[in-house]
């Protein structure tokens, strides 16, 4: 086996002497510490050391697992079509190489800024020379009558999903409170396996947060093609039951039988060891284009991060591993030194069924939506959210090549004309005339 | 099993036992070789993945599928011996194979 990082040796125990201006002795820990275990940490382990940071590195992260893959959760892994070898980011050896000490099924409760060190759970502390954060993001929970009932469940992590899939037989009956993409997209795996499956919107369509209500009512016609029953404009009020959940009830008075639910309203980002310690936390721990926070021995990444983004001139909190990967390569390049600025065009995907659907960019705001295509009797299209004649974002359902020339387009903020977008005998590379 | 030798663009060689039905580009971002990116994690959804297969194995591996094309046709150091190593299942019949990596995958 090829080993990647043994350049040097690696010191687990450095502790460095230095004087500081008043002369006086002081301990320095050189150590890197990750709090959290998620694709932002694994990618920050790597670029770490690819980046030449020879010091020890300790990673802590409270779930059992070492950093996996969450999309596959509510996609391929939801369907038993893969399994936790395939979701793992990266093997036991790598984290042998890499030389980094793994603390799995350890919560940070506290980060001492003045003493330079954090304290976990189990009551132990460790020093710190710089610290990054990944922590990620948690559930929004919904807190209606009987939201402790069994059968109750979210979906974040691997445990969540064997949950979920405790109750998987033809003909069982799922709730979805959530017409997002986790939501449909869970609709979609289980509706596959025979659930009889409805899924709840509060809004008047799904996705509405996200996309136009062209994307909107093509989702919900494939989702009822394949027999899922989606009703928008409710209102989840409750949950019915004496120890197992057996209805949904809602606002408007209607109820929803069912043997379990998934409640998929939405992430929180986990922002509290940060402020706890005085960090500048505000929707999202509040970063530079260098991933640095209010401490500039502290970088933050991944889901838990606002950040600053050029492109569209405000900041951004983002919910993918697009961001979640470079976040951790930013970090880890201001950690060894070097500078290397986040600034990118946001992408996302998400699966369901045969729809690949790729996103490039954020449309809020958009003034004109174009359609490339036609969602009204295929299941391949492209939408083009142009703002004030310059491309911001495309939803692309079976389309790669819209997707892979709009990632190109948006970064430029080129300015499109709506015509050329509709002319499908145009080659969608010649789309910018 | 299959023996795969990845090479980095500067030269350095990394030789990896990958197992069948595991794709190449897993493999290597589990063991973090450096010059395969895989950033949607199999998806075919980002190209960051691509590599340049010898002449010799070309012929062994599966045919390019609509949605390889698409991607690869984007891929800006593209080849004709280009291919997308998360479409790459290793196999007995790859045991061997050697693969190099772009400059850069973006």
């Amino acid at each position: 086996m090829t080993n990647n990082y043994r350049n040097g040796p690696f010191h687990i125990e450095t502790i460095r002497i230095e004087m500081n201006s008043t002369g006086q002795g002081r301990k320095m820990a050189d150590d890197i510490l990750i709090i959290g275990a998620g694709q932002a940490a694994a990618q920050a382990v790597q670029s770490l050391r690819a980046e030449g940071f020879e010091g020890p590195i300790r990673l802590f992260g409270d779930e059992p697992y070492a950093p996996y893959q969450r999309p596959p959760l509510s996609k391929k892994f939801l369907a038993g079509e893969i399994g936790y070898d395939r979701v793992e980011l990266k093997s036991q050896d790598f984290y042998e190489q890499a030389n980094v000490e793994t603390h799995w099924g350890t919560r940070v409760t506290e980060i001492d800024r003045k003493n330079k060190r954090v304290l976990t759970g189990d009551g132990r502390e460790f020093p710190y020379g710089k610290l990054i954060l990944a922590t990620g993001s948690r559930v929004r929970e919904l807190n209606v009558p009987g939201f402790e009932l069994e059968g109750v469940h979210y979906l974040r992590n691997i445990e969540d999903v064997k949950s979920i899939q405790s109750h998987f037989r033809e003909g069982a009956k799922m709730v979805v409170v959530g017409g997002g993409y986790i939501g449909l997209e869970v609709a979609a795996v289980a509706a596959k396996r025979g659930i009889d499956v409805t899924v709840l919107e509060t809004a008047d369509r799904v996705l509405a947060r996200v996309v136009d209500p062209i994307v909107s009512h093509f989702y919900e016609r494939v989702h009822r093609e394949e027999g899922v029953k989606i009703e928008t404009g409710v209102t989840v009020s409750g949950f019915e039951g004496k120890d197992r959940i057996t209805a949904v009830t809602s606002g408007e008075g209607k109820s929803y039988p069912c043997d379990f639910v998934v409640v998929g309203i939405g992430i929180i980002p986990n922002t509290e060891l940060a402020a706890e310690a005085g960090l500048e936390v505000s929707n999202g721990i509040v970063v530079d284009e260098f991933c640095r926070t209010s401490d500039p021995d502290i970088c933050a990444a991944g889901d838990c991060t606002s950040h600053p983004n050029a492109i569209y001139g405000h900041r951004l909190r983002l919910e993918s591993v697009h961001n979640a990967i470079e976040q951790g390569k930013t970090a880890a390049a201001t950690l060894a030194g070097k500078e290397k600025p986040y600034n990118q065009v946001p992408w996302f995907w998400s699966d369901q069924y045969d729809l690949k659907l790729q996103i490039v960019g954020l449309s809020q705001g958009y003034t004109e939506a174009v359609v490339r295509g036609d969602p009204e009797n295929t299941r391949s299209f492209a939408v083009f959210y142009l703002k004030d004649g310059a491309l911001v974002a495309v939803d692309a359902v079976n389309r790669a090549p819209e997707f892979m020339m709009s990632k190109m387009l948006t970064q430029k903020k080129a300015k499109l004309d709506p015509a050329r977008i509709r002319d499908e005998s145009i080659n969608v590379k010649e789309i910018a005339g | 099993m299959a023996k795969v030798t990845y090479i980095e663009d500067n030269g350095t060689e990394h030789t990896i036992d990958v197992p069948n039905g595991t794709t190449l580009m897993e493999a290597a971002v589990k063991q973090g070789i450096p010059g395969i990116d895989g950033d949607c994690g199999g998806a075919c959804a980002c190209a960051t993945c691509m590599v340049y297969v010898p002449e010799e194995w070309l012929g062994k591996l599966p045919e390019v599928e609509t949605m390889e094309e698409t991607m690869l046709d984007f891929c800006e150091r593209r080849e004709d011996n280009s291919r997308l190593s998360c479409q790459l299942v290793a196999s007995d019949e790859l045991d061997g194979i050697r693969v190099k990596m772009p400059e850069s995958q973006h």
